[in-house]
């Protein structure tokens, strides 16, 4: 037993710890030196998945069914590893549209629907209601179980205002108040609640392991032990076997991971820190194996002190979800059943503070929002600064929540154990995920299907498990469940349809994920999506493509400035407001707010704007009511986003051109480093050694003045090749005679022919019509393709021939050589830049731009150039010129 | 003992501005023109260190690298290579397939010197 002054004082003193944590977060982020800008930060507070649900009801459920308390947690860990890409999409999709909570993600994807964020809403709601309630119960029997002799449970009080845990849920409900909307905030980002919900995941682990050291190693001899005793009792030993002595109940595990895995993305907590809470998409990737981790350590000890109690106190003496506490205290150890007592807080409190905030948020921008935006003072142009009545109803909300909580938990806690409360909203937000996964893949998801499916889903879930579980606790009969409504057997709720043989969570989930799914479907295929619901689904979508490049605004009518500028400031406030807009004329590269263009641009700055403060559905109802706008259809849709892809299109050329110009860049640089380190390294040498012998100065200074003249051809054919390429080269054309410009580059290489021995032959046509083009260039093609041959026949018995023909359509060049040929398959590759086929030794050093450049020069004339070659057969590059 | 430098280079000019400076620095000197001769030449002279040009024909200077660090009778023959891109990714990817060192030419023939005789140095 503790004295309960001392519980209590302990508790606030941790709490008022963890609110000094999130001030100090929040100081330090107005500060901008954001305390969560570390993925540690992120992949912990990600942890207020383990609520006091797993700090208790885990235990409980172990010393039940063994190792079924697994599932729970297996689910988010495949999650995370499996399908992190589906929540990067998600967060870039409420980043880029400044999505602040799972119904507005669904509303805003088919059409910035009210009507289904509305439903999203209620659905949260009346499922998470539960699950608030099992965090009050979880602290009140906490504790009780520390301020009362071992075994005894605390009285209910008669009068509901002498019940602690009432205080209790006012009081966690002021300090989410306090944590969550101190002010209003256009990406709902809390930085000082998410530094204190990662510090709340690192008590609550270390005061888990804890006891779960002191168990398993304090009173046992360590996790052997406590195994093989368990094993020795009859009664114990089958909570270590997967088949519990019957057939695997693989449904039933493939159920609980599955619904595990859709509730660590869906729940409106984990959607929060995971999606809203965001600071950098990369942080994910360490939250990718850092929340696994954390799972698989928080669940080490929970067999273990699971076992450790039925051996210590026997089967059904002790309450198990109570072990924790319960254990410690047994062996005398007050202080440490304290700690864990402040786990315990510490897990409730986390989960009930992001809930609530998570919850409110939805429940002011989906439910409240559009009902008094219909109301004449609210919907008006001129109304006044609304930024305290937003603050106002979402505060309320949040009380309102914890009381609605605190009702459930005082009619129906005491009977449902923890672990069967959770499950039941879990299998509520479940029914999200396929109009959520479906917006995000699916193009052909429509509204109606989404509402469908949701309505079916809901309906279904209400009735097989919802239904079920009030009877079980005694609030309707329980006749319906043995008999079906009315004695008609086949409606029977745990057995719709005559399903029979599946646990009653695994038959709720299947038929209520069946209705769903095909409601959606089938509803979606039907229709043909409307305008607003088609281009919304694009930028959910390709959200990737979109943010990577400009993306698409769909919106099209009359604006004015000034009316957008005083519709944000009641919402956001005049200061907030005046600094957007600052922001955004400076983006759009204007000097003030008044120059800004009254453009589609602008109102879709402004609708976004919105979203972040009242949700997408009533942040289109707000803009629409200030501007003149002409209806969407399908055709503009389509129009917009070919504009915009056309822009893509011109976008991505620029980039792979300069690419292109980049790897340019980088040959050219390769080329001239390549000379000068033969002359750098000879002239150093000489330098050094004055000594050195006379011919072999002279060969090094040879060898010194070629790599020179290579230096600058190669400069001069850059620069050559950059004019072409520009279209800045200039050309001298006249009438040219093809004989003649043969014959020209054929006599400049005739001496160096003679002296390695080359037979060099001409075949010219008696007479030939002249050609319109630059006579120099194309004595440089001419003359490029001579050098390569005679770079590569043999010496001494080297041959080329050069031949012209005639032709009606144009003139074609030859020159066949007899060296070492080229390969079919490097064909494509000699005229790319800087490719060089191997080198003749001793022969001048090739640049790699000499046929590039040719290439060019002919096809700027109209013609073509190609090769035609076999590997030890000779080469025989040729080029046509059109008349 | 007198040690042997492999040096392979596909530009005819190099080899001959890297073998004078490698004799004169009293090393016997092998010469290769393409990345199969230099495999050829270290199967079968064993010189004691080789200097690898990145860019060559047949097998380039990071296949050559990666040859002769999979032979156990090569694992520690010191190999510097020489490139001339001298950008940061093929610095890396020639330090992981194995290379000791490199040097990026146009290089200082004193610290080309030097960085031989070190790696010659601390290979015995």
């Amino acid at each position: 037993m503790v004295a309960p002054a001392l519980v209590v004082g302990v508790t606030l003193a941790y709490l008022l710890i963890l609110f000094a944590v999130a001030y100090f977060g929040d100081k330090r982020a107005e500060a901008g030196r954001s305390v969560i800008a570390s993925p540690w930060v992120y992949a912990l507070s990600m942890a207020v998945y383990c609520t006091a649900w797993t700090y208790f009801g885990s235990v409980g459920r172990a010393a039940n069914a063994g190792v079924w308390f697994l599932p729970i947690y297996l689910g988010p860990m495949l999650a995370m590893i499996l399908a992190w890409l589906v929540v990067r999409k998600m967060i870039r999709i409420a980043k880029t549209y400044r999505i602040t909570s799972i119904a507005d993600f669904v509303a805003s994807r088919y059409g910035k629907s009210p009507l289904l964020a509305g439903l999203v809403t209620l659905i949260t709601v009346v499922g998470i209601v539960p699950y608030m309630a099992l965090q009050l119960k979880a602290i009140a029997s906490g504790y009780a179980v520390l301020t009362l002799p071992l075994g005894q449970s605390m009285a209910t009080p008669a009068d509901w205002w002498a019940d602690g845990v009432l205080y209790m849920a006012l009081a966690l409900a002021g300090f989410t108040i306090v944590f969550g909307t101190r002010h209003l905030d256009s990406s709902e980002r809390h930085e000082g609640m998410v530094a204190a919900i990662a510090f709340e995941s690192v008590v609550k682990l270390l005061a888990f392991l804890l006891v779960g050291a002191f168990v398993t190693y304090g009173m046992f001899g360590g996790m052997g032990d406590i195994f093989s005793q368990a094993l020795a009792q009859d009664n114990l030993k089958h909570l270590l076997a997967f088949d519990q002595g019957q057939p695997f109940a693989y449904s039933q595990w493939f159920t609980l991971t599955l619904l595990a895995m859709l509730s660590v993305v869906f729940l409106p907590r984990q959607f929060q820190v995971m999606v809203v809470e965001n600071v950098d998409e990369r942080h994910l990737r360490r939250a990718v194996w850092v929340f696994p981790l954390y799972l698989l350590l928080i669940n080490i000890f929970v067999l273990p002190i699971a076992l450790g109690g039925l051996l210590y106190f026997g089967v059904d003496t002790v309450d198990p979800e109570t072990f924790v506490l319960s254990l410690p205290l047994a062996q005398g150890y007050n202080w440490l059943a304290l700690v864990a007592f402040v786990g315990g807080v510490s897990a409730a409190t986390g989960m009930v503070v992001v809930e609530a905030i998570a919850v409110s948020t939805m429940v002011c921008n989906d439910l409240v929002m559009p009902l008094l935006l219909r109301t004449r003072r609210f919907g008006e142009r001129s109304g006044g600064d609304l930024t305290g009545l937003l603050l106002g109803i979402r505060r309320t909300a949040i009380v309102l929540i914890l009381l609605l909580g605190y009702v459930y938990f005082h009619l129906a806690g005491n009977t449902y154990a923890l672990v069967s409360i959770g499950l039941i909203s879990f299998a509520a937000v479940a029914q999200f995920a396929p109009a959520v996964l479906g917006g995000m893949y699916w193009k052909g998801g429509t509204r109606n299907g989404a509402l469908a499916g949701l309505l079916a889903g809901f309906v279904l879930w209400t009735y097989t498990l919802m239904l079920p579980s009030l009877a079980k606790s005694g609030w309707v009969s329980a006749n319906f469940l043995e008999y079906g409504p009315l004695g008609i057997a086949w409606l029977k709720p745990e057995a719709f349809l005559g399903l029979e043989g599946m646990d009653n969570l695994s038959h709720a989930l299947f038929w209520s994920l069946f209705a769903n799914i095909s409601a959606y479907v089938w509803v979606s295929l039907w229709q043909r999506p409307a305008a607003r619901e088609a281009s919304q689904a694009l930028l959910f979508v390709d959200v990737f493509q979109r943010t990577s490049v400009a993306h698409p605004v769909f919106w099209q009518g009359q604006a004015k400035v000034t009316d957008l500028l005083h519709l944000t400031g009641r919402f956001l406030g005049e200061a907030k407001t005046e600094r957007l807009f600052a922001d955004y004329a400076q983006q759009v590269g204007v000097y003030d707010i008044g120059q800004i263009p009254a453009d589609a641009k602008l109102v879709h700055f402004v609708e976004t704007q919105l979203t972040g403060a009242i949700g997408s559905a009533s942040a289109r109802v707000m803009v629409a009511s200030v501007v003149e706008e002409e209806a969407l259809e399908l055709d503009d849709v389509m129009r917009i986003l070919e504009e915009a892809s056309e822009l893509r299109v011109a976008l991505e050329k620029l980039k792979s051109l300069d690419h292109l110009k980049d790897d340019f860049m980088s040959s050219v640089t390769h080329e001239l480093r390549t000379p000068l380190t033969s002359i750098r390294a000879l002239t150093e040498m000489m330098q050094d050694d004055p000594e050195m012998e006379l011919e072999q100065r002279q060969q090094f200074l040879g060898i010194v003045v070629a790599e020179t003249e290579r230096l600058s051809r190669l400069v001069n054919q850059v620069l050559d090749m950059a004019k072409i390429e520009a279209g800045h080269a200039e050309w001298h054309n006249s009438d040219v005679d093809m004989r003649e410009i043969v014959q020209q580059a054929v006599n400049s290489v005739a001496g160096t022919c003679r002296e390695r021995g080359i037979a060099l032959q001409t075949e010219l046509p008696p007479q030939l019509a002249p050609l319109r083009a630059d006579a120099d260039r194309l004595v440089q093609v001419v003359l490029n393709l001579l050098s390569n041959a005679i770079k590569f026949v043999p010496e001494g018995s080297g041959k080329i021939d050069v031949r012209v023909r005639d032709s009606a359509a144009g003139v074609t060049v030859e020159v066949q050589d007899n060296g070492i040929g080229i390969a079919p398959d490097k064909h494509a590759q000699v005229f790319e830049k800087f490719r060089q086929v191997e080198n003749a030794a001793g022969s001048q050093q090739g640049t790699g731009l000499g046929l590039p450049i040719s290439r060019q020069i002919v096809e700027h004339f109209g013609g073509r150039m190609w090769l035609a070659s076999q590997a030890g057969r000779g080469a025989c590059f040729s080029f046509f010129l059109p008349r | 003992m007198t040690k042997t430098v492999l040096i392979a280079d596909d530009e005819p000019n190099i080899l001959i501005s890297l073998e004078y400076l490698m004799k004169r620095e009293g090393y016997r000197v092998l010469l290769a023109h393409d990345g199969q001769e230099a495999c050829d030449l270290i199967a079968s002279e064993h010189p004691d260190m080789v200097l690898l040009d990145v860019m060559m024909p047949k097998k380039t200077g990071f296949e050559v690298c990666h040859a002769i660090r999979a032979d156990e009778t090569f694992k520690a023959m010191p190999i510097l290579l020489l490139t001339a891109k001298g950008r940061d990714t093929d610095v890396a990817k020639g330090l992981a397939m194995g290379a000791n060192d490199y040097m990026i030419k146009p290089f200082s023939t004193k610290e080309l010197a030097q960085k031989v005789r070190e790696l010659l140095e601390s290979a015995e």
